[in-house]
């Protein structure tokens, strides 16, 4: 795999306030859930104190891929409508301490059930309290993608190599424009580097060549992934490509910089690992 | 297949970037076939300065065409013009692209 040049990350900010980044494709199943709780819990393990927000009203994602959907009580929605207070509907992640909770969505009820500006007051509270605000946007243009980009500071877009997730993310980075996000960082997902090899697969280079936006991390198309979300752990941060791959996108995210991974070979990964801490 | 074939079949990864590329031409500029129409009517009035065009006949269309450079197939706006006659000169009638 080549070494990626073309996009230098820079250290963005630096300043103690909390950031709210939207985690959206545009195109269904490309792995915007996977990479909000990789994110969420990536981070949570740097330190930070973080909150993670299940958008998706109807359709209720989140908290299985984090392993916390025997614990909901309350839900996005009663929140906004005043049936309960923001705490008592945070799920927090015991394996995270007091880092890591969870605001999960509603499965019975519909996207127009929450407004663009109810999403704005809740995240006003709750960037009192956290560092980083995740919110997994569902798929689509309509009023849940408007709800998710209200209130954010930030956004990751989400792709596969493919065409048809490609051009969904060319739509939705014109309309995170358009609604004025100050920055979105592309995160290139299920990329498979014997494919690129051969030919037969769109490399990251020419993902990034073609959506123009910084690159913040390549994921590779890694079993492990299906083994962690069997499970409802969050595979980030142990010692997998696909666990590396979203750890450094972790650090990227808090304005650190660390080489892209080296996603052809698994020899020497603690060797690599070895390397990345020492930077670090 | 034969040896030719080989060298000239594209790896289907090439052929999804020229395919994406193109696509994104006419999404990003929203080619809603009102702007087409615009783009349409444009070129019209700036050709018709120089000479007489089929404005029934005349097509715009956003295709593929192979690069001077070697980066493959890129996305070209293609005018199909007929032209009925030159403003100066000796009358022609024929088909420019």
């Amino acid at each position: 795999m080549e070494v990626l040049s073309v996009m230098h990350y820079k250290e963005y900010g630096g300043t103690n306030m909390s950031e709210v980044i939207v985690v959206t494709s545009g195109k269904g199943g490309v792995g915007k859930t996977t990479t909000s709780a990789n994110v969420g819990t990536g981070l949570a393990k740097l330190g930070k104190k973080v909150v993670l927000i299940d958008t998706d009203i109807g359709l209720r994602n989140l908290d299985v891929v984090m392993g916390l959907e025997n614990r909901i009580v309350y839900n996005l929605v009663d929140v906004v409508e005043g049936n309960c207070r923001v705490k008592q509907a945070l799920i927090k992640d015991k394996r995270l301490s007091e880092n890591l909770f969870l605001l999960p969505s509603a499965q019975t009820r519909d996207k127009t059930s929450v407004s663009p500006e109810q999403m704005k007051e809740l995240i006003g509270k709750l960037r009192e309290e956290f560092d980083y605000i995740i919110l997994d946007c569902p798929a689509g243009i309509e009023q849940g993608f408007k709800n998710a980009i209200a209130g954010a500071d930030r956004a990751l877009v989400v792709t596969t190599p493919e065409v048809s997730a490609i051009r969904d993310a060319d739509r939705i980075i014109g309309l995170l424009e358009a609604a004025e996000i100050r920055r979105s960082d592309l995160i290139v997902n299920r990329l498979r580097v014997d494919m690129v090899k051969r030919g037969d697969m769109m490399s990251i280079d020419d993902v990034v060549e073609i959506l123009s936006i910084p690159l913040i991390g390549a994921v590779p198309d890694d079993e492990n992934i299906v083994v962690s979300t069997n499970q409802g752990e969050p595979l980030v941060g142990n010692d997998t490509l696909a666990g590396q791959a979203y750890m450094n996108i972790c650090h990227r995210i808090t304005g650190i910089e660390v080489p892209y991974l080296d996603l052809e070979s698994r020899k020497g990964l603690f060797k690599k690992l070895g390397n990345m801490f020492k930077k670090n | 297949m034969g040896l030719m074939d080989f060298f000239k079949k594209k790896n289907s990864g090439e052929v999804a970037k020229d395919r994406i590329k193109l696509l994104l031409i006419s999404d990003r500029a929203n080619c809603s076939p009102d702007i087409m129409e615009n783009i349409k009517a444009d070129i019209i009035k700036v050709i018709s300065k120089y000479m007489e065009i089929d404005t029934e006949g005349l097509d715009i269309q956003i295709t593929q065409t192979e690069s001077e450079g070697s980066n493959g197939n890129v996305p070209a706006l293609c005018a199909n013009i007929p032209i009925l006659e030159m403003h100066n000169g000796a009358p022609k009638k024929e088909k420019s692209n």
